[in-house]
């Protein structure tokens, strides 16, 4: 019952980092591989913040979240949209090389050991249910996750914001014609991937770690989150995420010998199976 | 039709194709000069022969079949520990052999795979080459017993290449080993790049959709050039195994896929010759940094990555032609055509 | 009575709730030349898809010379002599118009698995390739890269690389798409030359070219056969002209 709760947080703190991959590139189409360099940055921020400054755990956790979407930002203006038009191959290659320029800049800021992040008080702890005893942080990770997914699901799904980002993604000449800023949207859509990142690296120190190698060690993960659950679903990233955090603390648990195996053949099985996903449009 | 040979029926320029070009006899002097002018950098050439050959496996899938994989490493790494489980735990210290097993083990790893990469296109098969790679990782990682896992496979210990020629200290022996092995195998690829196959192959690349209706069996083409690749990179896993006595992880890294992407995209896909120029520039590059800048090298890695992405996009062998070019239309006078 | 070249048996394509293909009855005579025209949107490419065996049918059968090939994917139908041309050109950018010519010749030739000898060291490929590309009147592009041909050009490599197969039907899918009348008049010519015994299925818009070229005509609309008969009496049927050649003058 405890892995089972388990399973859900990581799998809600695996949501949280891989749906802003799911809009970069789910929604967006872009292979952007450093997702998760945008997650560690998140999550230094965070534990500086904590640490150094002795700066309350939301508002560090929201200056994360904000200085990962400023890099966003950054990035998208300086670079990203230079790709948007290029082939996989060039994206693959250009995310990389963020990858390692982020990895070397953590290594040479803050050394290569892993920091340790002390969570607030109201974090720790257990709670005793009538039939479970509960971590608070592990709770806070479910609660976030499920108000992020709501959010998420409301802001792409009903909103006028939502229309335009898929106007803007599958008929970009139209949407300029519809008198929609596609530019504009675009930044945004980027911005708000970046964020989702910051917010999931910086809440998820305490689970995953942070050390530099964060960003290639998850991305295996974080891609596998966007191909089960379908690109650009939101719903097919919740359930995947869940099951995965489920399958990976439950695989390690009773079967270490297989690790992360198990995961990896998951994926490759869901690619050949059901290359949309579980909740992917099928391509035309 | 008419039976009229017309005159253009035969084209010197077509029919001389196969020739080698005193261009590239001239960059195969290069390895000679490698050996007089470093002889204290044996181990270090060694290992950019063996990396030309790994870049250059992946080229025929992705520079003349125009497959996208991130993934190559999974085959470099079978042919790795299979080199080294050879001698470890069956006493067979050949090298040859040990080449022959490790390329075996690695085309039936290939053509185990080629099914599932030719399932999608696009972004999933580059997902499918990243999920194969990463559950090889984790084989390897989790089968200490077999192969050491994190801690590698120590004392790899081959016989005599030929029963003459000893694995010496200086690293000779490897070095001359390792750069005929890639001549042959460069030799090899250059014939069948020029072959009905290999244009075939770079007619799929240009236009899959074309294909079938030319009568081509566009699956089965990929999945036998799937399959050499997987060949090539196995041997040249063996090479690095035989060469350094040992097998660490690192050989099925996912590091090792990405680099092998960008050291052909900095040479140049698609001309076999770019792998080649392509490792050469980036192991000198990487070695460079690596004693400029312990601490740092990752950092200049990355940002070349992204520097060829923005503006070499064609790589060194393509920057090349364009300046080649340049200097061709200034003396001729006819300013910049395109 | 032998069986006809082409025959297609109830041929149904549905996209989704959309149905492109609605049960198609086509026989081609062997030999005959076999023009389906139709109204923008009648579905005459995805006829052409079915038939070449880039879309699978919803239900319905292909039969070439009787045999059904149905389930044959593209590259076999090649090989039972059916080959088609693209409305779009699908060539090869980087390679010259020899290279392309030859790599399909050679494929014809059953060479495409040979991995060893050059492909320009295969004497009779060379020669074959080099006649086609003379006989198409494009011998002074034969060492041009394709991409930095004319249009018209390239529209002629289009139907070259069809040729190249010696294809017993060809399927033409607006071949003379895009490019001047006086240019597509000479092509009509050049085909004609070149295929004398070859069954052809042609989907033109001008009608003039349909009317000298073809001895058969087909009208499709909305993915239905409504005529089928030679082109003086099609030209001259009020259903026809009706939807049809009614709207086609206006376009």
């Amino acid at each position: 019952m405890t892995i089972l709760f388990d399973g859900i947080a990581s799998g809600m703190l695996l949501f949280l980092i891989s749906s802003g991959l799911s809009v970069t590139l789910g929604l967006m189409g872009i292979i952007n591989l450093a997702h998760g360099a945008f997650a560690m940055l998140g999550g230094y921020v965070c534990v500086v913040a904590l640490d150094r400054y002795g700066i309350p755990f939301p508002v560090a956790v929201l200056m994360a979240t904000l200085s990962a979407a400023a890099a966003g930002v950054a990035l998208e203006r300086l670079v990203y949209r230079r790709l948007y038009g290029a082939g996989q191959l060039d994206q693959v290659l250009f995310s990389i090389g963020l990858i390692f320029v982020s990895m070397a800049l953590a290594r040479w800021l803050f050394g290569p050991q892993p920091q340790p992040i002390r969570l607030p008080g109201w974090l720790q702890g257990q709670v005793q249910l009538p039939w479970i005893e509960i971590g608070v942080y592990r709770a806070f990770l479910i609660v976030l996750g499920l108000v992020v997914a709501v959010t998420l699901h409301r802001a792409v799904g009903v909103t006028r914001f939502g229309a335009r980002l898929r106007a803007a993604v599958d008929r970009p000449a139209v949407a300029r014609g519809l008198g929609i800023d596609v530019d504009r949207v675009f930044v945004v859509a980027f911005a708000i991937g970046s964020a989702l990142a910051g917010l999931g690296g910086a809440v998820g120190v305490e689970l995953l770690g942070l050390d530099p190698s964060f960003p290639l060690r998850y991305l295996v993960y974080f891609l596998i989150v966007v191909v089960v659950g379908g690109s650009g679903s939101f719903e097919g990233s919740l359930v995947a995420s869940v099951l995965i955090g489920i399958f990976d603390v439950a695989g390690k648990y009773y079967v270490p010998q297989v690790g992360s195996f198990i995961i990896y053949t998951v994926m490759v099985v869901m690619l050949i199976v059901r290359p949309q996903g579980l909740f992917g449009r099928p391509s035309p | 039709m008419t039976g009229v040979v017309s005159p253009m029926a035969a084209p010197a320029a077509l029919r001389g194709a196969g020739a080698w070009k005193p261009a590239e006899l001239l960059f195969w002097t290069l390895p000679v000069i490698g050996w007089f002018a470093f002889p204290e950098n044996l181990p270090l050439l060694t290992q950019i022969a063996i990396t030309a050959l790994f870049a250059l496996s992946l080229d025929l899938v992705l520079g003349v079949a125009g497959m996208v994989t991130l993934g190559h490493a999974a085959f470099f790494g079978v042919g790795a520990y299979a080199a080294g489980m050879l001698p470890a735990y069956l006493g067979i210290g050949d090298p040859l052999l040990g080449l022959v097993a490790a390329a075996a083990a690695a085309a039936l790893a290939g053509a185990l795979t080629s099914p599932l990469m030719l399932r999608g296109s696009g972004l999933s098969q580059l997902m499918v080459s990243v999920g194969i790679n990463a559950m090889l990782y984790e084989a390897a990682n989790k089968a200490t017993e077999v192969t050491g896992g994190v801690d590698g496979l120590p004392g790899v210990e081959n016989t005599p290449l030929f029963g003459m020629w000893s694995f010496d200290l200086y690293g000779r022996t490897a070095y001359v080993y390792a750069v005929v092995v890639l001549l042959l195998l460069f030799w090899m690829a250059r014939r069948v790049v020029r072959s009905p196959f290999g244009v075939s192959l770079r007619g799929i690349r240009l236009n899959a959709a074309r294909m079938p209706a030319l009568g081509v069996p566009v699956n089965r083409r990929l999945a036998v050039v799937w399959t050499l690749a997987a060949a090539y990179a196995g041997v040249a896993g063996a090479l690095l195994t035989q060469t350094t006595q040992f097998v660490s992880i690192n050989v099925l890294g996912f590091d090792r896929s990405a680099e092998v992407l960008l050291i052909l995209i900095l040479g140049g896909a698609g001309h076999l010759y770019g792998a080649l120029v392509g490792a050469v520039a980036y192991m000198s590059i990487h070695h460079l940094l690596a004693d400029i800048d312990p601490e740092f090298w990752q950092f200049w890695i990355g940002l070349i990555f992204i520097v060829v992405v923005l503006f070499a996009r064609d790589g060194a062998l393509g920057a090349a032609a364009r300046i080649r070019d340049l200097i061709r239309n200034l003396i001729l006078g006819r300013g910049a055509s395109r | 009575m032998t069986a006809p070249a082409l025959e297609t048996r109830g041929l149904c394509k549905a996209f989704g709730s959309f149905v492109a293909t609605n049960a198609v009855d086509l026989r081609i005579a062997a030999g005959s030349r076999h023009a389906v025209i139709g109204p923008n949107g009648a579905g005459k490419t995805t006829l052409v898809n079915l038939l070449s065996g880039l879309f699978r049918p919803t239900s319905g059968t292909v039969h070439i010379d009787g045999q059904d090939v149905t389930r044959l994917g593209q590259h076999e139908r090649v090989r039972r002599g059916l080959t088609r041309t693209f409305q779009i050109n699908r060539l090869f950018a980087d390679m010259t118009v020899l290279e392309s010519v030859a790599m399909a010749v050679a494929e014809r030739q059953g060479l495409g698995r040979r991995f060893w000898k050059p492909l320009a060291s295969y004497g009779a490929v060379m020669d074959e390739a080099a006649q086609l590309i003379e006989g198409l009147r494009i011998a002074d592009a034969a060492h041009s890269r394709t991409r930095d041909l004319a249009y018209g050009k390239q529209r002629i490599i289009e139907i070259a690389l069809a040729l190249a197969s010696r294809p017993r039907i060809l399927l033409l899918d607006e071949p003379a798409a895009g490019i001047p009348t006086r240019e597509s008049r000479e092509l009509f010519a050049t085909l004609a030359d070149f295929s004398a015994d070859t069954t052809i299925l042609l989907i033109e818009h001008d009608m003039d070219l349909v009317f000298r070229f073809a001895d058969r005509v087909s009208v499709l609309v909305g993915g239905a056969l409504l005529v089928e008969d030679t082109p003086a009496r099609v030209a001259s049927h009020p259903l026809v002209k009706e939807v049809y050649l009614g709207t086609a003058q206006h376009v």
